[in-house]
């Protein structure tokens, strides 16, 4: 034991004397969950629009008032004519234009239909869409508003209420992907790395002739990493809670214990990397094609996996990341207990023992 | 017997790098394999120490089976691989302190083995070990392969990339380890540190050419050796070359060793030889047979 607890110490000034990777362990978690969370987001915001209006009478002028009221628009400018529209659009001023027809209000109370015409610049689909959807939801409140005093028949009226994330902010869908990432990050690829060094400087060669057993040295050096990602597990729900006001539904200490089972999953992948990579740099490679490119396109973190054709969907099964994400939604989100994500629990675990006793098996007590 | 080695020969895909080799070591004594890069030296210090199982054959250290019992010897010798295996990022005392602990011992408990190599650096015992000094790495190493007082002792390739009066004193520890009963098997690509060995073998392409004392070694050299001299010696080493009755032309150090195939070789008829080659301050001495010699006799 004594001999084991020698071990451990030394991994710990390993890694408190070597910057870097102090950097990486403790820089990242913070540096990212302020990324994801503040600069990118798929929420609109003062989207700046024009106007192009060929009836200028009291009902459109009003439409605009309410637009422009809004925080997720502001009126730029106003254009006079059919050109420039293409013109601001291409000058990159605006992301949408919103034009009405001549005679509106006529049209309206006469023929009881007037049109708006909504123009948005799609190359960035997502915004465009979120664009036109905000304006039709401002018009049809409008609508329903001068309508309130005349009675329509047949009118079906849809409702919609997004439960879990009401506000739809999108720091809530990042938070338990960036965790993910994050402790996959720091468990695998830190812990690959520092086996693999060992093998590099030459100084396996003295632990493999020394009467420390090689579980020893495996469990030795998966010890204090285990220990620091716990932390960033830590930093990085305090920081979702109070900077984001992201809500924790469900049992922290459910959490906690999920995070563990993933920490050690990824340690364990960690390991895996170590056994058949000869030097530092390939197991960073390794680390980083291998597991981080998987995490962040395959787990269902940006992209949903039920948009993915079908052969990815089988392949997104057999990444971790996926499955803990789904068990972080859960609890942070949708507040569940263990009985409604055992599944994806026992998944991980089998996973977690798998790539163990492969790693076992595949460890060599000697140099070839 | 300390060290057994019985048959061994063992390849690397196409390349056999350790061939047919035998050798046994007494208990306390000190031993060299004495070769080239490439020898096959690093391969038996693995197969020796368990890290590498051998094709054929059969090897024994301190009576404990290589294959068999592993975990025995594991627990009995000290290795000190060819590149100084020490945590950079370590303190002097840190890196000491970590070996003896994983070897269940501590720093207090033998400090009277290393006390002779460990005080020369322990004015830098706060220091990182990646900032020393390569002969400082060297004694750190072998107090680090010292500390939990093994019965034999594995050294590869101590003194490659350390200065001559490190390598002087470090021989001159070897001497005082082995008073105190510890027996030793080292390598070197250095003829000269051979003489310092009780035995040597010299070992080249995997195979052991000779195994003997330095003394018989060179006392079994056939010929006479004589150190020739002038002012432009690649010329003399043409010249020498194309000499008819030369035996063996090699350079060595400032001089050219030099024999001839005749016994009743007359150096004078060399230096008149040499003169009409027009060189200038031609010197011929007949000089001591080292195991340099000997060695590029019995590799030729």
């Amino acid at each position: 034991m004594k001999r084991f607890i020698g071990f451990v110490k030394k991994e710990f000034y390993h890694i408190f004397r070597d910057k870097r990777s102090l950097f990486i362990l403790f820089g990242m978690p913070i540096a990212q969950i302020l990324l994801f969370g503040f600069a990118i987001t798929n929420e609109i915001n003062n989207v700046d629009i024009a106007i192009f209006d060929k009836s200028n009478d009291a009902t459109t002028q009003e439409i605009i008032q309410k637009i422009s009221a809004s925080k997720y628009f502001s009126i730029k400018q106003n254009i006079t004519n059919e050109a420039e529209i293409e013109t601001v659009f291409q000058k990159g001023k605006v992301l949408a234009v919103l034009v009405f027809e001549k005679d509106f209000k006529k049209n309206l109370t006469k023929d009881n239909a007037a049109k708006v015409h909504v123009i948005t610049d799609a190359t960035d689909p997502n915004t465009a869409n979120s664009i036109t959807n905000y304006i039709s939801a401002i018009i049809g409140s409008y609508q329903k508003e001068i309508n309130k005093n005349s009675t329509l028949e047949y009118q079906i009226e849809t409702k919609s209420r997004m439960v879990y994330n009401p506000e739809l902010k999108s720091v809530f869908m990042f938070v338990p992907g960036v965790m993910t990432i994050i402790l996959m990050l720091v468990s695998a690829m830190m812990t690959s790395i520092s086996i693999t060094r060992e093998k590099e400087l030459g100084t396996m060669e003295i632990l493999l002739v020394s009467p420390l057993k090689p579980f020893q040295v495996i469990v030795g050096k998966v010890i204090p990493y285990i220990f620091l990602s716990i932390i960033n597990a830590i930093v990085i729900v305090l920081l979702s809670i109070f900077i984001f006001k992201m809500p924790v539904q469900g049992s922290l200490f459910l959490l906690a214990l999920e995070s563990v089972l993933f920490i050690i999953t990824s340690l364990s992948l960690g390991i895996l990397i170590s056994t058949v990579s000869a030097t530092q740099q390939t197991a960073m490679m390794i680390s980083l094609m291998g597991l981080m490119l998987p995490t962040i396109l395959l787990s269902g973190f940006i992209f949903p996996i039920s948009s993915m054709p079908l052969p990815l969907q089988i392949i997104s099964n057999i990444i971790p990341a996926k499955w803990f994400i789904l068990i972080l939604k859960g609890i942070m989100l949708k507040g569940v207990g263990l009985c409604f994500i055992w599944k994806e629990t026992l998944i991980l675990a089998g996973m977690t023992l798998f790539f163990i006793a492969l790693s076992i098996k595949k460890y060599k007590i000697r140099l070839e | 017997m300390s060290i057994s080695v019985q048959h061994i020969s063992k390849s690397f895909k196409k390349v056999t790098a350790v061939n047919d080799v035998s050798f046994e070591l007494k208990e306390g004594e000190l031993f060299g394999l004495i070769g080239p890069d490439g020898a096959g030296k690093t391969t038996i210090f693995r197969i020796l120490t368990t890290l590498l199982f051998a094709d054929k054959g059969t090897a024994t250290v301190a009576g404990f089976d290589v294959i068999g019992d592993y975990k025995e010897i594991r627990n009995n010798v000290g290795y000190m691989p060819g590149k100084f295996s020490l945590y950079q990022d370590l303190t002097v005392e840190e890196n000491l302190d970590f070996f003896a602990t994983i070897f269940g011992t501590t720093i207090e408990e033998n400090y009277e083995l290393i006390k002779d190599i460990y005080v020369q650096i322990e004015p830098f015992k706060k220091r990182r070990a990646g900032a020393l000094s390569g002969g400082m790495k060297q004694k750190l190493a072998l107090s680090c392969a010292l500390i939990h007082k093994p019965k034999v002792l594995f050294l590869d390739e101590p003194t490659t990339g350390v200065d001559p009066v490190s390598r002087k004193e470090f021989w001159e520890m070897l001497k005082r380890l082995q008073q105190k009963g510890i027996t030793i098997l080292v390598s070197t690509p250095y003829m000269d540190e051979a003489e310092l060995c009780d035995r040597i073998a010299l070992i080249q392409h995997g195979k052991i050419l000779q195994i003997d004392t330095p003394q018989e070694i060179i006392k079994h050299y056939p010929k006479k050796i004589y150190d020739v001299k002038a002012d432009n010696m690649y010329r003399l080493l043409e010249s020498l070359k194309s000499f008819e009755h030369h035996y063996s032309v090699y350079p060595f150090g400032e001089f050219v060793h030099y024999t001839d195939k005749r016994e009743d070789f007359n150096p004078q008829e060399l230096q008149q030889y040499l003169a009409t080659k027009n060189h200038q301050n031609i010197k011929i001495e007949i000089t001591k047979t080292t195991i340099e010699d000997t060695f590029m006799e019995l590799a030729k």
